[in-house]
């Protein structure tokens, strides 16, 4: 008897339902569960009220990263509202015997960090938090998506939410990516060909050699940002990239667990004659370095082109013009060139060691310029340790930059981590949402590269121009 | 609200996603757009219009797109509304609406201009949502569309039932599943 081929994405999703609901959704097993101290707290709330308890503490995570401060942690959270938030992550993960890395713990930093550094992120797992950039986690062949309060608290509670299946599409990009060019430039060019809605309803599996030959560093920047196009998540099948890169990390099993594990894992891709229910391919040499002009990730453009008109980039010409306007732009004008008032680099898109070495290699033997404030922010205090023991600290202090403490920080503005209304900052990050950074603040989102660029001349620039 | 890809941080901004209680984020919903930066309100903004007032909020096309926080499905219920209309929502925004008790219709990209058309013409003018025949009506002009939503959902929302009871009641169910689970 032949078996029907099925896709990455079918085999991992259909081994997960513990029940079919007719005409509803499915009941979905969850294998990992990450929170963190913004969305989690009214979970534990609620629970309480209903007289539950954590079902399967071994298998939630808690790590403190939305709304903590980049400097002096070391000091009480200034911040009342903040700190309370703080206290409620690590009062409840005690009580319920849940794995908690506060502030201070060396394990600390952002959760799409710190799950794929520790080995707790695997191939084949279902994995959720209540946070949109939880799709991180498909760079390993695993379904990971985010969630709001109310099902924090069914994971809490049962292990489980009720999940109507997503329709698959598979994004296939092939060929040799051009110097500079970086998996952020990837992502932010496939954004732009599909729209911020573009893949809504959709869970994408990214296929082809540009992925095949990317680092997991850079499969993750890719995953992450699956949701700025509406998807549910991204994935990637996991390959020999993977394995190595799990391999001997803390939580990953180990002896004769591992050569099991390996075994299944071996098993997640897509087979031959799957079908998806749309399909894109692209070529890797129509990728240039690309930016953001507008108020959505989908309004990116190649960094030497200019800001297209209304008519060519679609959509609701009000709509256009309001976040023109909100940026300050004019259709049909250059990008290179413009001021740079502040540079970002960081977060669960960017905030890791290749990120850091990329922004390096330009800033290196160059100085910040003048007027430019730049916020250089670790995804951990593993990425924070690889920063100074690789000497990337020493180039950075060199060049009139200083490293700050682990966080989400100025990618969503929580803590003080805020661009002024007005100001222009490169940023990169996930989100070029009109206040994102701060209230009235303007975000070009760009690779680490781009911004090393901005960081040195004070202006957007094309990085292949001072890369040696 | 005729704008399109209105997103969570348009719809509650990060900086009120500090508090560890459901309470309250109507006062912020749409903060940015609502308010200036000394806290007086925007004359032009919808919400701050006496003439528009309802249940139903209307939005463009790609509602809610961006984060997962429920605050921003929240802060829309504690406003006041109990149902969004757009031609699309974001999927995350979707289901926490579904889960705070929002119903969010999708209808089509025409009937969608019609209704903003209708609101253009009269500010006051009604829009009836009938979740048991699963239609939306103009009321002055009597055009009408139906609106899809499952039939595990629709039970829920007409009875008051969540998805958390439905979960307790099978536990027994997923322990056994979990123990086959090899993570």
């Amino acid at each position: 008897m032949s078996i029907k081929p099925a896709t990455l994405f079918d085999k991992v999703w259909d081994s997960h339902v513990v029940r079919k609901i007719e005409d509803g959704p499915d009941v979905f097993f969850i294998d990992r569960h990450f929170i963190h101290e913004v969305t989690s707290p009214v979970a534990f709330l609620g629970m309480e009220g209903r007289g539950l308890k954590v079902m399967f503490p071994e298998k939630t995570f808690a790590t403190a990263d939305h709304n903590t401060p980049t400097i002096n942690q070391h000091l009480p959270v200034a911040d009342p509202l903040s700190a309370n938030q703080l206290k409620a992550l690590e009062t409840n993960s005690g009580k319920y015997g849940i794995s908690h890395w506060g502030l201070g713990n060396p394990k600390n930093g952002i959760v799409h960090v710190v799950g794929p550094e520790n080995g707790i992120t695997l191939p084949g797992m279902t994995i959720v938090c209540g946070d949109s950039h939880t799709s991180t986690h498909g760079a390993f062949g695993a379904i990971a998506f985010g969630i709001g309060t109310s099902e924090v608290e069914m994971v809490l509670s049962s292990q489980c939410i009720m999940q109507p299946k997503p329709k698959k599409m598979r994004i296939n990009v092939n060929g040799k990516l051009g110097k500079g060019i970086t998996p952020k430039d990837v992502v932010l060019f496939i954004i732009s060909q599909l729209t911020a809605a573009g893949a809504t309803g959709y869970f994408v599996e990214f296929a082809g050699e540009v992925f095949e030959n990317m680092t997991m560093e850079g499969r993750m920047t890719v995953c992450n940002m699956s949701i700025e196009m509406g998807a549910r998540g991204g994935m990637i099948a996991p390959d020999e990239t993977t394995f190595n890169y799990i391999k001997g990390r803390e939580k990953a099993p180990q002896g004769e667990a591992w050569e099991k594990s390996l075994a299944y894992w071996k098993s997640l891709k897509t087979d031959a004659g799957a079908t998806f229910d749309i399909e894109y391919n692209y070529n890797a040499a129509d990728i240039e370095p690309m930016i953001t002009y507008g108020t959505n990730p989908g309004m990116g453009i190649g960094i030497t082109k200019n800001i297209p008109t209304s008519e060519v980039a679609g959509g609701s010409k009000s709509s256009y013009e309001k976040s023109l306007h909100y940026m300050g732009f004019n259709e049909q004008e250059p990008m290179l060139g413009k001021k740079v008032d502040y540079v970002f680099i960081g977060s669960c898109t960017n905030g890791r060691i290749e990120d850091f070495r990329a922004f390096a290699s330009i800033v290196k033997g160059r100085k910040k310029a003048d007027h430019v404030t730049a916020w250089i922010v670790p995804g951990s205090h593993i990425v924070e340790q690889q920063i100074r023991e690789e000497g990337i600290l020493d180039i950075l202090t060199e060049a009139g930059f200083q490293l700050r403490q682990p966080g989400c920080s100025a990618c969503l503005a929580m803590n003080d981590d805020k661009v002024p209304a007005g100001k222009y900052a490169v940023s990169t990050s996930n989100r070029n949402f009109e206040g994102r950074q701060g209230p009235g603040s303007r975000t070009l989102l760009a690779s680490p590269l781009v911004a090393a660029a901005a960081a040195v001349t004070g202006v957007v620039t094309d990085p292949r121009e001072l890369i040696a | 609200m005729p704008i399109e890809n209105v997103d969570t941080d348009q719809i509650i901004p990060a900086r009120f996603l500090k508090a560890t209680e459901r309470k309250g984020f109507g006062d912020n919903l749409f903060r940015d757009w609502r308010y200036e930066s000394d806290n007086t309100p925007k004359k032009d903004f919808v919400l701050n219009n006496p003439i528009y007032s309802g249940k139903i909020l209307v939005g463009g096309k790609n509602f809610g797109s961006g984060s997962s926080r429920e605050h921003a499905a929240w802060a829309i219920y504690d406003y006041g509304f109990r149902c969004v209309v757009s031609s699309f929502f974001a999927d995350i925004f979707k289901n926490n609406s579904l889960n705070v008790g929002i119903l969010p219709v999708t209808v089509s990209p025409a009937f969608l201009d019609k209704i903003f058309t209708a609101i253009e013409a009269d500010p006051k003018a009604e829009l009836v949502v009938d979740l048991s025949a699963q239609s939306i009506t103009i009321a002055a002009t009597g055009e009408s569309e139906s609106f899809d939503i499952n039939s595990y959902k629709k039970h829920n929302l007409m009875n008051g039932y969540d998805d958390i009871d439905y979960l307790q009641a099978m536990k027994e169910e997923i322990k056994q599943f979990a123990d086959k689970s090899i993570y």
